[in-house]
């Protein structure tokens, strides 16, 4: 139903609001990230919480914070979960399971937002707003803050391996970024139709006769932050392609906006942070390049499509919205896969064979086009430096980046990044498909039952959260597997990251020399993209085969 | 040693911040956001409700339904929306897509058992049925149908309530919404409000 004109039309209209807003941002982020100045209301929250904003943090105390902060916000809703039915507004709701809670409290603090649960079934508004909602701010703030640490230490030098503060740099993340772009983002989400009220469920009777439940909820306000932070956790079971979270073209298109604002300002703020804004303008490129790519493919698989289902009812408008149709809807999937979003406007289990694919493959390669709020960031520049340093090795020569040596304690640092997520990706499907318990929760057999047990574990191990929903994932095996994945998927990269920026603070700058690989021209553009698509999506070309390729195949 | 001392120091600065966070994110902020709705959009914030003529109403008990929520329909002389997977078909407390893969056997079955009811309902050979008509939405919610599945409807419609075919297309017409900006989403026609005025049109 979608035509070619209006879909390229729709790109341009994201493209031009992106190209007028990311540098702005940008700018701001870097200050942000920078500036020794606190604001008194900062000031004041730094004293009731009795840390030093000033503490220069070893990249140690720096993790142990983020892992302290962490482990806190992972019981605190665990406990939200388990205690729900003791709440004011619980909607009458009971606990969360054991395995349920643990494995939401882990999902949202790891900015995963896996969802087990169908929430308009199982969650009260206090759970919603004052658990989820909070962590959707926090572990986005979080993942930002390990991408300032680790342009800090890009951009000292002798830094005695110190990367900053990390309180300080939460606490601005939320005050100065998030909160501020959220009140705007909800406000105009608000007038775009998206529900925000505090009632519980009422009944009204249909033109049929029929009785249909009205749920309320603080949906705009989950919705924005939930965008802007690349979260995706949907306030319903259906998530964006609910109409009360996202009733609008318009406010379809001011979601995947506010989705992408800030990986790509991210990037724009590296370049200003190591004071060479070129270097940020390469790594933004490839980010772009990627995305694009993904967009282009899935937008053709989804107006193309290809499949018996598809072919036999015209279009490919099973589980996608009127209001969004093939292009709408193609646009989503590839951004919130590309970013770490998760959040859905079409049941991703229903994508073509291909489409359901490159959303798929969006998601392995790391998540870096242009990836989660902070972690697009650092998971690029791991790339960029194994990019520099596969160079070296074709020249013979000593590879630098940003003036920083990479000897070998820094390569193995990031071999073990690239390496973590495959490897947690490829054990996660291993396990799933040979345990009984794993097989049972999938929707359909062959090669498309595989592809709904490998797109969760790779959602999971990735962080996305985004789903096939065929698979009934709310089970203790599915739970615990897949929070196991996000835990470990989040935080063994960002310590990687955190070592790896105390390392790049203590060393001295080097000089440029004649043998320097310069890192942002377009020939380096054109490698990193490469060593994206090799290096990381070689490992995976295995399991693809087995799922959506042979599926678009059959 | 010292490293599990100063997580556990941490982890209390966590804990103080996770209170702080709590208060100004979980509370502050839904609120005010709550408190911004009420006054600039009272109607949209509570569902966007309508009542039979049409109005709007924040008021459950008037309503008959969300002009954002799709609604199962069985009268002949009204529109039909598009398949729901939500519970037993628009259930707000359980929305679903079917989430059948593009080859799968049931989704397949669905399709044609589907292509053959649209057609017969409107006595049209099973080409000239969309795909909307024959394909389950995302949300199970859906409130809108193409142009074109609206069109199928309308002399069977206009038949059933003693209308001429025009005053009925003409209604279609009014209740079409073009993309937004000549580019975002697809034209679309709002059944719950079409058939709002379908039955004001034949009532009168």
């Amino acid at each position: 139903m979608s035509d070619l004109a209006p879909a390229l039309g729709q790109l341009a209209v994201l493209v031009v609001a992106l190209a007028v807003s990311v540098p702005f941002l940008g700018r701001y982020l870097a200050h942000v990230y920078t500036s020794p100045k606190h604001l008194r209301v900062e000031r004041a929250a730094y004293r009731v919480l009795r840390v030093d904003p000033d503490a220069d943090q070893h990249w140690r105390s720096y993790a142990m914070s983020v892992l302290g902060f962490s482990m806190v916000g992972v019981l605190v809703l665990y406990a939200f979960g388990r205690l729900q039915q003791h709440l004011p507004l619980s909607l009458g709701f009971g606990p969360l399971t054991p395995d349920g809670s643990w494995n939401t409290a882990v999902s949202f603090v790891t900015n995963t937002n896996w969802q087990w649960y169908s929430g308009e079934a199982a969650l009260g508004h206090l759970m919603q707003m004052s658990g989820l909602t909070v962590q959707n701010f926090v572990s986005a703030a979080v993942g930002m803050a390990v991408a300032a640490a680790f342009a800090r230490g890009l951009a000292r030098s002798g830094g005695h391996a110190r990367v900053g503060s990390f309180f300080t740099d939460l606490v601005r993340g939320v005050v100065r970024v998030l909160l501020p772009i959220s009140v705007l983002g909800a406000a105009v989400l608000i007038l775009l139709g998206v529900v925000q009220n505090l009632a519980s469920n009422a009944d009204l009777t249909t033109l049929d006769g029929a009785t249909q439940v009205l749920t309320g909820g603080p949906v705009a306000s989950q919705e924005a932050i939930k965008q802007l932070g690349t979260n995706g956790g949907g306030f319903y079971n259906v998530n964006a392609a609910h109409p009360f979270e996202n009733p609008t073209a318009l406010s379809n298109l001011v979601s995947i906006y506010l989705m992408l604002l800030i990986p790509f300002a991210t990037a724009w703020s590296f370049g200003l942070i190591v004071k060479d804004r070129r270097q940020g303008l390469a790594v933004l490129s490839v980010m772009a390049t990627l995305l694009t790519i993904g967009v282009g493919l899935l937008t053709w698989a989804e107006m193309a499509a290809p499949g018996t289902a598809p072919q036999l009812a015209g279009a490919a408008m099973e589980g996608k919205e009127a209001r969004f149709g093939e292009a709408g809807s193609a646009l989503f999937a590839a951004v919130t896969t590309g970013t770490s979003t998760g959040a859905v406007n079409s049941m991703h289990d229903s994508l073509t064979a291909p489409g359901g694919g490159v959303a798929l493959f969006g998601m392995m390669l790391g998540e870096i086009s242009p990836g989660g709020v902070g972690s697009g960031l650092y998971g690029m520049l791991m790339l960029a430096i194994l990019t520099v340093f596969l160079c070296g090795l074709m020249v013979g020569r000593t590879p630098e980046y940003l003036g920083k040596k990479i000897s070998q304690r820094e390569i193995v640092l990031v071999a073990a990044y690239v390496l973590t997520t495959p490897i947690l990706l490829l054990a996660g499907i291993a396990v799933a498909v040979t345990a009984s318990d794993g097989v049972a929760g999938l929707q359909e057999s062959g090669p498309h039952g595989f592809t709904e047990a490998l797109y969760a574990v790779a959602s999971a191990a990735n962080n996305n959260g985004s789903s096939f929903g065929g698979l009934t994932s709310g089970t203790p095996f599915w739970n615990t597997l897949l929070g196991l994945l996000m835990l470990f998927g989040r935080f063994l990269p960002m310590l990687i990251v955190l070592a790896l920026a105390g390392r790049f603070s203590a060393q001295q700058r080097l000089p440029q020399s004649a043998g320097t690989l310069p890192t942002h021209r377009p020939l380096f553009v054109v490698l990193l993209t490469g060593v994206a698509l090799v290096v990381v999506g070689l490992n995976y070309v295995p399991v693809l085969t087995l799922g959506p390729i042979v599926e678009s195949l059959s | 040693m010292t490293d599990l001392l100063h997580l556990f120091r941490q982890s209390l600065a966590g804990l103080r911040l996770m209170v702080a966070a709590t208060l100004l994110l979980g509370l502050a902020y839904p609120l005010v956001m709550t408190g911004f709705a009420a006054v600039a959009s009272p109607w949209q914030a509570r569902g966007s409700l309508v009542t039979s003529t049409g109005a709007h109403t924040t008021d459950p008990s008037e309503a008959v339904g969300s002009e954002l929520l799709g609604q199962g329909n069985t009268d002949d002389a009204l529109f039909f929306p598009r398949p729901s997977a939500a519970g037993d078909g628009w259930d707000t407390l359980s929305t679903y897509g079917s989430n059948l893969g593009p080859e799968s056997p049931d989704l397949v079955a669905a399709i044609e058992e589907r292509q053959a009811e649209v057609a017969e309902r409107e006595g049209v050979a099973v080409s000239e049925v969309p795909a909307d008509a024959v394909t389950a939405s995302a949300s199970g919610l859906d409130p809108d149908i193409s142009e074109a599945y609206a069109a199928l409807q309308v002399p069977r419609v206009a038949a059933a309530n003693d209308l001429p075919e025009d005053a009925v297309r003409r209604l279609v017409a009014e209740h079409t919404a073009g993309r937004t900006l000549g580019v975002l989403g697809e034209p679309r026609v709002n059944v719950l409000l079409l058939n709002l005025a379908v039955r004001r049109l034949a009532g009168s």
